[in-house]
């Protein structure tokens, strides 16, 4: 199911809805987005020129490959480092799709 | 006024605009009014996040005392000269945007059994879910002398963003070259654990830089620096040698108004700008609120909703409740708790359970001086067996050194929060 894109595995679990489906609340992506939103704006979209980097709209293979070097530490950051760490690679998948389809 | 057709016109019209993702899963079938009280970090965010995340099929009201969101976190920079009370100033305006009903005025009682919440001057509301975001009251009784409204516009607090910053600013203003600044600083915890340090550090750089005689003292009740206590230290010995001096266990125990003296347990000192931050509890209308507190001081709540431990259907937000391990008492993490309680919420109005797979992140930017900046940052995941929130291991951490981006960042941050609850 990671391969589909969020809306659609959204659709596919909506269209399911039975008990394996509602194991995992459907809502994840969208709160886990929600730990972002006080740096990188709502659902990612920053405020233009306040000095944080918009996270929303990229494709989702470039935010996951970005979030993964914080995590591991190739990438030079001030905080993202700390905070990558925080999250598991299913959860970055999840939060890497809901950013990707938002426009 | 709102009724609950408008609500579901305006939850119709706006399907295209603002769901995307938002539209799966069961929020879109909550209905009902939540009411939540203080329009924060906390509610201010729960408000917006009820509206967007329900595509407005909840019907929301918010009850805020003041006019504008005036910020804390950057208040210092006020207090040191580097910012005025309009950068740090937000309109509800973008709340009402969302949809959500904004009421300035204050609340007298609420009714947990009867679910209804009694105004001042509007009247009464009856709500479905009601959601407390007070902050945190003083604990006069534990600075006597301060009870009074008249003592209290002498020796200031300024821990409640608004009036009181600019006064202190005007305070520090007025004080001669050479005079003393003395902070005191109650026992953890309390709203803001690096924020008197942070206000330390700036008005010791005001000092250096406009007042190079004055001196600034630090009495803290706590055995030692609260937060990010290498970083302060560094920066105080880097910058503030022979202006700033730290006094751990020095606990207030009153104050002599006319003075301006701090009276510890075996100390009095006098200062010519003294500056109180008081011990602090939850905002009064939780206890009102039937709500179980700990220790008489902080709400116990169910970190799935937020919602009290006993007293059903009240949510509470933000410093009023009592922290998980390592959880700090920050605007960033009202705001987080605001969204846990709003998608708890939608779930419990549509008939369901709330969500076990809560995160919430946090991070406390602190200036040490006008361009460099030190964080603290934590992940917190729920822990179902413990019931609470614990930080993720190997998550978090502080600042490898003060520094010049992250001023831009912290400013960043500022602004991004506050649209993220108010537009
Ligand atoms: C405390 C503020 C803060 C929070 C919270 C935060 N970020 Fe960041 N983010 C930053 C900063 C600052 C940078 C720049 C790199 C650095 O210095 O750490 C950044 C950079 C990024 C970038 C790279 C942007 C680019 O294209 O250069 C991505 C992607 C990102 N963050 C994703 C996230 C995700 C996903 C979350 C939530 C799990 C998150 N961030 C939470 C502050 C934050």
């Amino acid at each position: 199911m990671r391969k589909l894109n969020f809306a659609l595995s959204m659709a596919a679990l909506a269209l399911l809805a039975g008990p394996a489906a509602a194991q995992q609340d459907p809502n994840l992506a969208r709160n886990l987005v929600a730990n972002c939103a006080n740096c990188h704006g709502t659902n990612g979209k920053a405020v233009p020129g306040a000095g944080m980097e918009p996270i929303a709209g990229e494709p989702k293979e470039k935010l996951v490959k970005k979030i993964k070097e914080y995590r591991s530490g190739v990438r030079p950051a001030t905080v993202m480092h700390q905070i990558s760490k925080g999250y598991t690679d299913e959860q970055i998948d999840l939060i890497a799709g809901y950013l990707a389809v938002q426009k | 006024m709102f009724n609950r057709r408008d609500f579901l016109k305006a939850a119709g019209a706006s399907a295209g605009v603002v769901t995307l993702g938002g539209c799966a899963g069961g929020s879109s079938k909550a209905t009902g009014h939540v009411v939540v009280v203080g329009g924060g970090y906390g509610g201010a965010t729960a408000a917006k996040y009820l509206r967007m995340w329900s595509n407005g099929s909840v019907e929301v009201t918010l009850v805020e005392r003041n006019s504008e969101f005036i910020s804390c976190p950057i208040s210092n920079l006020v207090v040191a000269g580097e910012k005025t009370l309009a950068d740090i100033t937000v309109s509800y305006e973008g709340l009402k945007k969302w949809g959500v009903r904004v009421i300035h005025d204050d609340v007298v009682g609420i009714d947990a059994e009867k679910r209804k919440i009694k105004l001042a001057k509007h009247g009464e509301l009856g709500y479905d879910r009601a959601v407390l975001s007070p902050g945190v009251d003083f604990m006069w009784d534990a600075v006597p002398a301060l009870k009074g409204a008249d003592a209290q516009s002498k020796i200031l607090h300024a821990w409640k963003a608004g009036p009181q910053t600019v006064a202190l600013r005007k305070q520090l203003e007025d004080m001669k070259d050479g005079g003393v600044y003395a902070l005191t600083i109650p026992k953890a915890p309390y709203r803001c654990p690096p924020g008197p340090y942070e206000r330390a550090s700036m008005v010791a750089h005001y000092f250096k830089t406009k007042k190079p005689k004055s001196k600034v003292l630090v009495l803290d009740a706590n055995e030692d620096i609260v937060s990010k206590k290498g970083l302060f230290m560094k920066a105080w010995g880097d910058n503030y040698k022979g202006i700033l001096e730290y006094r751990p266990n020095s606990e207030l125990r009153d104050v002599d108004v006319a003075s301006r003296t701090a009276i510890l347990e075996f100390d009095k000192v006098k200062a010519d700008v003294l500056n109180v931050v008081p011990p602090q509890r939850a905002g009064t209308l939780v206890a009102q609120s039937g709500a179980k507190l700990a220790n008489n001081r902080w709400a116990e709540i169910d970190w799935t909703s937020m919602e009290s431990v006993n007293a059903k259907g009240i949510h509470i937000l933000g410093d009023s409740t009592l922290s998980a391990p390592l959880m700090p008492k920050s605007g960033f993490m009202a705001n987080q708790h605001g969204k846990v309680a709003a998608a708890a919420i939608l779930n419990l109005l549509a008939g369901e359970a709330p969500s076990s797979e809560v995160m919430m992140s946090n991070t406390c930017y602190s200036f040490v001086d006008a361009k460099n900046v030190i964080h603290v940052a934590s992940v917190h995941k729920y822990d179902a067996e413990k019931k609470t929130m614990l930080t993720v291991p190997g998550s978090g951490g502080v600042s490898a050194a003060r520094n010049e981006i992250e001023a831009g960042f912290a400013m960043g941050w500022a602004k991004n929060i506050w649209a993220d609850m108010l537009t």
